[in-house]
């Protein structure tokens, strides 16, 4: 066993476990923050594949802002864990079965693979840039799948943003805008007290 | 002579030799930038002083110069209370997570052509990668603190922080667009010429700015330190840390603020590049110009007031990012043109 | 012509750069700081420190005990008691003045009849604990025989204007 083996079975093995506290733990907090660690763990399996970009995304992408968001709502909640609980064993021979397809799925398409001739991944020259390479490969050969997810993408926000703006009356809203642009002579006006200049003048005589 | 020493070394060690060489190297990096964080914290308070008609800290040694160590010993010395209902465990990991990713950055950082920790090829991507990593600090330290002050800071700065992140990631976008390079190293060498005037900050003049005011708010400082807020949530997320475990935080936000300055000094001003041709390149070039932003951090903290936090939002969200997005799309017109020279 | 002008004003950071530009000026202007124990403010002859309990010349203690510094000091920080002395003459026991409490309103100094009771410049003077700054009535003769002579100058200065 060479010193890479033993790192990609490091690797797994946190991922597993750490997948595993991510549905047992009890506080949805850690278990927010083993979903993290499962992200970190995996991106070194990624790094081992010289897959940097990818890898370099996963963390980016989803440990530097998915998951923070994440942790955001998932502090502020006020959860219940027993109530969350209470449905488990209703539930378990779905769950049960949607986990037997999906080992199969995996044992299926594992299997295909070490009957076929790619076996391990493909070695590369020292200068070989994944991360141009799979830049040229999404603005070439796969741009059109690129471009229609970028689009889905957007579709959804655009969604989401539809389905939850309401449009509240009597709302009491600032115009930051509005508020940054005032001036001095907006708001000021310096004006001279008429009772004021009649005692002025009347302690003067 | 040194070479004939380091080969002596090598077979003396054997296999071990790699991950000592290695070693050695990280703490050829992590005791200058140390050291210049308790500097800098000096400097900040000689700034503040300056701007403020005071002269600032002169007492311990000669100027004051062993102020940052008296401040470094009082801090080893004072008691880390663990509040009550505080989750013990990620209250002691959260100033570690915020300390390791501003160390850990620093691998990929050129300091000259040759002289880099690790030359990876996507240098920028990771320390993106790495400082987005650090917000999980002060979330964690926010919420472990069990503490509504420190938790609404820790909201705060977790919005702020993935806030600014995106213009950020913009404003690289367009560096690396020009440079056609992820690597720090290349892009410094992509700004050669000329001198000052084939450096980056002239094309993307506006992405330069959007770039360090966005580090600035990355890395919770004047006037974007509303995870702070003295005058409103008394300290923010580190309202209940004390002795080291506070000044974990503040290494954290000193060797971030390294960082940023160093970041933009490579991106926008040409690195070790000299600004006119008859000087030689060197390192010095990049300590000077690391020097100046690391000034303008202290000057802003020393002048502006703190943003208000929906503003805050409104600047990160209504004004850089439409800015850096419309420069992504000029920049990569102008370069299809004979105008780009760069 | 306005939403122009406001929209580069914006931009282009000019406020900012102006604010900056001021702050960058104050950096180089002369230091105001004092530093401290090598050099003091000024100080008036009314300044309102350390107390101290006065003697006249032959060394009699000016205090006749007539309470009225107890009575008029707003923190109760004044504690008195009285006896008649063998020559038959009214004294204080005992004259505490508990510093934590006090706040150097001065009505004291006002007060007093005899100008026995008076603030001192001496504003440097510390305890390490609370009892340290409990001073009893021999502490505070102690104060008013040490500065006796800046006591006596400060009232005569003063006296012009009373």
């Amino acid at each position: 066993m060479n010193l890479e083996t033993l790192v990609f079975y490091l690797f797994g093995a946190i991922t597993l476990l750490a997948g595993l506290r991510v549905i047992t733990a009890r506080n949805p907090v850690h278990a927010a923050m083993f979903l993290v660690l499962a992200f970190c763990s995996s991106a070194g399996i990624w790094l081992l594949l010289e897959a940097e970009f990818l890898a370099v995304t996963l963390i980016l992408v989803y440990v530097g802002a998915v998951m923070v968001l994440f942790l955001f709502v998932v502090m502020m909640l006020d959860i219940n864990l027993d109530q969350l609980r209470e449905g488990f064993w209703r539930w378990f021979p779905f769950g049960a079965a949607l986990a037997l397809i999906m080992v199969a799925e995996m044992v299926w398409v594992l299997g295909s693979r070490t009957t076929a001739d790619t076996v391990g991944a493909v070695q590369h020259a020292a200068n070989y840039s994944n991360t141009k390479e799979l830049g040229r490969l999404l603005y070439t050969d796969y741009v059109y799948p690129f471009e229609l997810a970028a689009v889905l993408l957007l579709v959804a926000m655009v969604a989401a943003i539809a389905l939850t703006l309401r449009r509240r009356i009597g709302v009491k809203s600032q115009d930051i805008a509005k508020q940054v642009q005032v001036k001095k002579a907006d708001r000021l006006r310096i004006i001279t007290d008429e009772s004021e200049r009649k005692t002025d003048a009347q302690s003067g005589s | 002579m040194m070479t004939e020493l380091l080969q002596t070394l090598q077979n003396l060690l054997g296999p071990a030799w790699v991950p000592v060489w290695t070693a050695v190297k990280i703490v050829a990096i992590v005791v200058p930038i140390m050291l210049s964080v308790a500097y800098l914290t000096l400097a900040e308070r000689w700034v503040i002083g300056w701007v403020q008609v005071r002269i600032g800290p002169n007492r311990v040694g000669p100027l004051g110069l062993l102020q940052p160590l008296a401040d470094g010993v009082k801090l080893l010395l004072k008691e880390i209370v663990i509040p009550t209902g505080a989750n013990k465990f990620l209250f002691v990991l959260a100033p570690v997570l915020t300390l390791l990713p501003a160390l850990v950055a620093w691998a990929v950082i050129p300091f000259s052509p040759e002289i880099v920790l690790a030359n990876v090829d996507a240098g920028l991507l990771f320390i993106l990668a790495v400082t987005s990593v650090g917000v999980y600090g002060i979330i964690l330290a926010g919420w472990a603190s069990n503490s509504k002050y420190a938790f609404l800071g820790a909201l705060r700065s977790a919005a702020q922080i993935v806030s600014y992140e995106i213009a950020m990631g913009f404003a690289l976008v367009t560096v690396l667009m020009a440079a056609g390079s992820l690597n720090l190293g290349d892009i410094v060498k992509g700004q050669q010429g000329a001198g000052a005037l084939s450096w980056y900050w002239i094309p993307l003049f506006p992405m330069f700015i959007v770039y360090f005011l966005s580090g600035v708010a990355e890395t919770n400082r004047a006037p974007f330190d509303m995870a702070e807020g003295e005058s409103e949530i008394v300290a923010g997320f580190h309202v209940e840390y004390s002795g080291m475990a506070f000044a974990l935080f503040f290494l954290a936000e000193y060797a971030n603020m390294i960082l940023i300055a160093f970041l933009t000094a490579l991106m926008f001003l040409g690195g070790w590049l000299s600004p006119v041709p008859f000087l030689p390149d060197s390192f010095l070039w990049l300590l000077a110009k690391a020097g100046f932003f690391l000034f303008v951090f202290l000057w802003f903290r020393a002048t502006f007031p703190r943003y208000r936090y929906d503003q805050l939002m409104r600047l990160g969200w209504k004004v850089f990012i439409p800015v850096s997005l419309i420069w992504v799309v000029v920049v990569g017109l102008w370069m299809q043109t004979p105008l780009w020279l760069w | 012509m306005g939403k122009i002008q406001s929209f580069f004003k914006t931009y282009l950071l000019i406020e900012l750069v102006k604010g900056l530009a001021l702050t960058g000026r104050y950096m180089f202007a002369r230091k105001i700081t004092v530093q401290f124990p090598e050099e003091k403010t000024p100080q008036s002859f009314r300044f309102r420190g350390l107390h101290a309990q006065r003697r006249y010349a032959n060394g009699e203690e000016r205090c006749i005990a007539c309470k009225l510094c107890e009575a008029v000091c707003p923190s109760l920080a004044i504690n008195i008691e009285v006896a008649q002395r063998e020559d038959g003459t009214r004294r204080t026991t005992r004259y505490d003045i508990d510093l934590v409490k006090c706040i150097y309103c001065g009505f004291c100094e006002e007060s007093c009849p005899v100008d026995a009771i008076v603030e001192t410049r001496n504003f440097e003077y510390h305890g390490e604990s609370r009892s340290d700054l409990f001073y009893t009535k021999s502490m505070l003769l102690a104060v008013g025989d040490r500065c006796e002579e800046q006591i006596a100058r400060d009232r005569a200065a003063d006296a012009k204007y009373r």
